[in-house]
């Protein structure tokens, strides 16, 4: 097989480890406003979907910065003109990236319930933004952009939010949201874990028939090539999968059926594209495996360091994800031990001398 | 200001926002592991309530430090594609590199021990400490090789055909002697700032806790710190000092006009005097400068070990770079080839000012501490705490001094002919074509807004914690690893 092929495979499972993980941070998030029930229970059942992914979350973050530096390494042409082109969308999910890591970080610092409604709102917002958004990039990339000769995107900020992406944007949002509420019904117990198995079982429809809309679309209008009706059937199996087994509360069913459905949409975007990285309208001017990749060196020392790496990085994460197995529920959560502003704890009481 | 001042500003801003937080994290990640270490192996609890008093201080800078670091990842693409096409075989190397080998090791392990203190066995928990250690120092290695190739490239070649820069030697780029002498330097200014920042607070609460009669506080906890903190301060700094002069005499060597602007050295010069201190209209203008202060011989001595030796000046570069490259401006004329020599003159005075400063510290800390003593001379607290600052400013000089030195050029040419001709390109060069001014304009001010309410956050939070001090020893016994899947047990810490 060709090296840029290789690299165009890697650079889909990196973007497929992010989508499956991250996936249920996003989900997690974006639920974090809808799930937990009003009144005096409801800080403790945020702690306990927050710290269901607590321990993990910033693992799963880095299959995004591996996903991009892997495409500066082996495709230079396309990083440039993927996120030169999309800059404002870019922009937008960096700043939700940026505001949702110091929320999971700080949110139990301070004991005050100001503060941590403005962690909730950063989570909270930091989780939809990323999760929308991506699904429009990836729509738009599947769909085709304008370039010019110089494979610069001319198309404009507005051209990315036609029909077709933004109903992209709709399909991850749901997948995410519904991937988060069954991993919820995996990872906690008690009010959380029943509370995320209904809502999971009413996401669960609505997300199969948009996905399939989408992918539908996306097979039929944009697909290069036939075998994605594969990955397009594959989607539609495991969807319905998850739509029976968040009726019957199978967990670790309808967790897989979830995953499984986000790599499938992901071997159908990428499927679809190759061997464009980035078609343009004009296919004179799209970027492909050949004309945007870095030279057969580079990508032999790159392959040589992935080969070597990946399966390390698999090997401990897969260790996290055993070590904080156990589910979670409001009993687990333990007192606040965030500090306030207004005197430090030692000094109440003692005057210095 | 058009798309590209709005870009290096946009780049510059964001970098030094993130270089406040990343060395604190890269000298405190291996501290907080030694004294996890000294509780493991003697069992003695003041290294564990250490452990976790700095453990939070490190966790609170940690997630601004990933925050402000993923937008770098992207911004090469954002702002600057037309670099990024034409290096991107070669820089995007050690980036991926970076994010498989280190990102991926701390952010797992840093999970694993925050939340680990209870599930796994003491060991190991301490190993995952140390691996966050180990990651957070090798990330710095691999983006100071992808730096230090944009000061002096190396195992690259400039094919004509597709107009970039191609790789044709991986061990070439990681064993840059720039990268080489860079790397220490980063680290031991890294270490010098943890030394400081865990030696400047212990000072302020062995100090205070002697005032207010808690002697045995003061003896048993925060002597133990400030002791450790200049050890690591002490260590670093001479590791700084010799790192540094590896680095001068590289930087005359490869990046002749960068140094020239540093000492404000016009005309080729044997013998060359170390001006201490200049007035006069530095804006590139330097036959302006009249330097009031100066060490005779001594640039020429920094720069190769020998007092007459001759040293070119701006104006001979300047003419020979004309001839050499020939960049022309808008009207034709030939571009400057000089940095700014305002900021790379007072860029190198201030970092290495600056970097003096917390020498005081560790001064009065090695008479105040000697043998077993503890201190309550309260001007010894206030300099630990104004200490803290300033190898942060330093390294902030020290960096803006390296990047804007090697202006006008986003990729400086490699002066010696051999093997990467034609690796070069000019920052004006660079910038992307397509977000445009409007765009950058838009990002550079939602970036610095947003960067700067974190930071002001972040400055509360640390001083929160750092006024709130180590938990009494009865709030934080010795956590035992438990396997028993005790199902109602509290976890040890939830977010």
């Amino acid at each position: 097989m060709e090296l840029t092929t290789v690299w165009f495979i890697l650079i889909a499972v990196l973007w497929t480890g992010y989508l499956v993980l991250e996936g249920f941070d996003f989900g997690v998030g974006m639920l974090l406003g809808l799930l937990p029930h009003r009144g005096p229970g409801r800080e403790r059942e945020r702690r306990v979907m927050i710290n269901t992914i607590g321990p993990v979350w910033d693992g799963n973050e880095v299959w995004l910065l591996t996903a991009g530096g892997a495409t500066f390494a082996a495709f230079p042409e396309w990083y440039a003109t993927l996120f030169s082109g999309f800059y404002l969308p870019l922009l937008l999910i960096l700043l939700a990236l940026i505001v949702r890591v110091v929320a999971f970080e700080w949110r139990g610092k301070i004991d005050d319930d100001r503060w941590r409604a403005w962690a909730d709102r950063a989570l909270i917002v930091g989780s939809w933004v990323p999760a929308v958004l991506w699904g429009v990039a990836f729509a738009n990339i599947v769909r085709g952009v304008e370039l010019d000769t110089d494979h610069q995107y001319v198309g404009g900020f507005w051209a990315l939010l036609n029909p077709f992406a933004l109903l992209g944007g709709a399909t991850t949002a749901l997948l995410f949201l519904t991937h988060g509420a069954v991993f919820l019904g995996l990872k906690s117990a008690g009010e959380v874990r029943d509370r995320a198995a209904r809502l999971g079982a009413r996401l669960a429809p609505v997300t199969l028939v948009v996905a399939a809309a989408w992918a539908i679309w996306a097979q039929v209008a944009y697909s290069e090539s036939g075998w994605t009706w594969a990955a397009v059937a594959v989607a539609a199996v495991a969807l319905v999968l998850l739509v029976a087994a968040t009726r019957t509360r199978r967990e670790g069913l309808a967790f897989v059926a979830s995953a499984v459905t986000l790599v499938a949409a992901v071997v159908l975007i990428f499927g679809s594209l190759f061997p464009d990285v980035m078609p343009a309208f004009d296919s004179a001017n799209s970027l492909t495996t050949t004309n945007a990749s870095s030279t057969h060196y580079t990508l032999t020392v790159m392959t040589w360091v992935a080969v070597i790496l990946t399966p390390l990085v698999l090997l401990y994460q897969g260790w996290t994800y055993w070590v904080f197995r156990k589910r979670i529920s409001a009993d687990h959560i333990p007192e606040s031990i965030g500090l306030t502003f207004e005197r430090p704890t030692a000094d109440a009481g003692t005057q210095e001398r | 200001m058009d798309a590209l001042a709005l870009s290096r500003w946009q780049f510059g801003i964001t970098t030094v926002y993130h270089f406040i937080f990343v060395p604190l994290t890269i000298g405190l990640s291996p501290m907080v592991a030694i004294m996890q270490t000294a509780w493991v192996r003697t069992g003695n609890e003041r290294w564990l309530r250490l452990t976790k008093f700095f453990g939070k201080l490190l966790l609170i800078n940690f997630a601004i430090g990933v925050a402000t670091g993923i937008v770098q990842e992207f911004q090469f693409g954002m702002a600057w594609s037309e670099y990024s096409r034409f290096v991107g075989d070669v820089f995007g190397a050690p980036l991926a590199m970076e994010a498989l080998a280190a990102f991926f090791v701390e952010s797992t392990f840093l999970g694993l021990w925050i939340f680990g203190w209870d599930k796994l066995p003491k060991k190991i928990h301490l190993a995952c400490i140390w691996a966050v250690a180990i990651a957070t120092n090798l990330s710095a290695y691999f983006i100071l090789a992808a730096n230090s190739w944009m000061q002096h490239p190396v195992g690259a070649v400039f094919n004509e055909k597709t107009g970039r820069a191609e790789m044709n030697d991986i061990g070439a780029v990681l064993t840059n002697p720039t990268v080489l002498a860079a790397f220490p330097h980063t680290i031991t200014a890294a270490f010098v700032t943890a030394g400081t920042f865990v030696a400047g607070i212990g000072a302020w609460w062995m100090v205070k806790l002697v005032r207010r009669g808690d002697l045995a506080t003061a003896k048993d906890v925060y002597r133990p710190a400030v002791v450790l903190g200049m050890i690591v301060m002490l260590v670093g700094g001479v590791g700084v000092a010799i790192s540094g002069d590896a680095q001068a005499k590289l930087m005359f060597k490869q990046q002749p006009m960068k140094m020239a602007s540093a000492e404000a050295l016009c005309s080729t010069t044997s013998g060359a005097d170390f001006s201490i201190l200049a007035i006069g209209n530095l804006s590139n203008d330097c036959d302006n400068v009249k330097h009031l202060i100066s060490i005779p011989g001594l640039t020429s001595f920094l720069a190769t070990d020998d007092f007459n030796a001759t040293l070119q000046g701006v104006h001979d570069l300047q003419a020979e770079y004309e001839q050499k490259y020939g960049y022309t401006d808008e009207n034709g004329d030939p571009i400057s080839y000089q940095p700014d020599l305002t900021v790379t003159y007072w860029g190198f005075r201030l970092m290495i000012g600056f970097g003096i400063g917390s020498a005081a510290l560790a001064l009065a800390a090695l008479w105040l501490t000697r043998k077993g003593r503890v201190t309550d001379k309260k001007w010894f607290g206030t300099l630990g705490i104004a200490a803290i600052a300033t190898p942060f400013l330093a390294s902030s000089f020290g960096w803006i001094f390296t990047e804007m030195g090697r202006q006008p050029w986003v990729v400086a040419p490699n002066p010696d002919p051999s093997g990467v001709d034609g690796v070069w390109l000019i920052t004006a060069r660079g910038v992307s074509v397509v977000p445009g001014a409007g765009g950058v304009l838009t990002s550079l001010i939602a970036f610095t807004l947003l960067y700067g309410v974190l930071a002001v956050v972040w400055y509360r939070l640390m001083h929160r914690y750092t006024i709130e001090g180590v938990a009494p020893s009865e709030k934080d016994p010795s956590p035992e690893a438990r396997t028993d899947d005790d199902a109602d047990r509290p976890l040890s810490f939830a977010y």
